[in-house]
């Protein structure tokens, strides 16, 4: 891991750890009322809050994980130099389009 | 005391097997004054590493009952487990042959992490005089005592797994080196050990320092690499 990979890494980090607080916060608000699909659907179709606080979970999480699953394949498999790259972009890319699909599902 | 200490030493290169021989148990005697006995009295042609014998050269590590120590320091009576002691090369290098590692590589990364005192005057500028309570050289003095034995470089998860890692000694060095104010060279040497295989590399696993005979913590020096080129970062210097 170089330099620039390791600041993005600690600072998608620092995003991440209050968002997953609330994330936490928000899943037992919800459980615990026992709100529905429809109603959770409701409070978050056409929020800009919501498509923010999740879009930007989305991408913090994605440059993290990929970032993470660089380092991991770097020591435990043969890939080197342009082929990490190649995963790490091809695993990242793929987790935010994932995430961001499922985000516009609930906001849009 | 038992008579007799029974000693596995590893024979051959990589493909190797480990050989039995049984040699007297002596007190105050170390490892390496094993390891001499045998060569000097059951077989001539055991080959292993060593010179100053009083813990200053960093010539005679090996592994001893799986961990790797200096062994010219490391007494039998410490290291021996139901009278046996399995003596083997350093870990994470290529073996020559014996118990003599091939430290090559150990030396190449010292070399690649610039650990090299670059100079930033020449001989007829007077000499520079460096307080030893000033912060950058109390810094340094607590990394300074690196004999180059390679114990750490034996004892790191992330140099086994990770080839191009530098490794504890060559950064701890390069931390030394980045607190030496007489340096000229740290624009390159920040530069050396930020990049893929660096200080962000290392885990904090902290064997170094566990395992280190000098009582030397390269896993704080690698925290203070990775504080140091993160501020040249923020700054636009790397």
């Amino acid at each position: 891991m170089n330099i620039r990979l390791y600041v993005l890494q600690r600072a998608t980090a620092a995003i991440m750890a209050p968002l997953v607080l609330a994330h936490i916060v928000i899943i037992f608000y919800a459980t615990s009322r026992g709100l529905s699909a429809a109603e959770i659907l409701g409070r978050t179709k056409g929020s800009i809050g919501w498509g923010l606080f999740y879009g930007l979970f989305v991408l913090a999480a994605a440059t993290h994980g990929a970032i993470g699953l660089r380092a991991i394949a770097s020591e435990w498999t043969p890939l080197r130099g342009h082929a990490l790259d190649a995963l790490m972009w091809g695993f990242g890319v793929a987790l935010a389009a994932l995430g961001l699909r499922a985000v516009s599902a609930v906001v849009l | 005391m038992a008579d007799m200490i029974e000693v596995l030493l590893w024979r051959g290169k990589e493909d190797g097997r480990y050989q039995t021989f049984q040699v007297p148990q002596r007190e105050n005697q170390t490892v390496l004054d094993v390891v001499s006995w045998v060569q000097r009295n059951a077989d001539p042609t055991l080959s292993y590493r060593f010179a100053c014998r009083v813990g200053v050269c960093g010539s005679c590590a090996m592994t001893v009952n799986g961990r790797p120590r200096w062994t010219c320091r490391t007494h039998t009576s410490r290291v021996v487990e139901n009278g046996r002691l399995k003596i083997g090369p350093l870990a994470n290098l290529p073996v020559i042959k014996d118990l003599a590692a091939d430290l090559q590589p150990f030396f190449e990364k010292w070399q690649q992490a610039k650990g090299v005192f670059a100079p930033s005057k020449t001989r007829a500028d007077p000499v520079e005089t460096i307080s030893p309570a000033s912060a950058p050289r109390i810094a340094a003095d607590a990394a300074i005592e690196c004999i180059n034995c390679a114990v750490c470089f034996a004892a790191c998860d992330t140099v086994r797994w990770n080839e191009d890692y530098l490794g504890p000694a060559a950064l701890n060095r390069a931390w030394t080196l980045v607190n030496d104010v007489r340096d000229a060279g740290n624009r390159e040497r920040l530069a050396a050990v930020a990049a893929d295989g660096g200080c962000h590399a290392c885990h904090s696993h902290q064997s170094c320092q566990e395992h280190c005979p000098n009582k030397l913590n390269p896993t704080a020096s690698i925290a203070g690499l990775k504080r140091r080129t993160m501020q040249a970062y923020i700054r636009g210097e790397l």
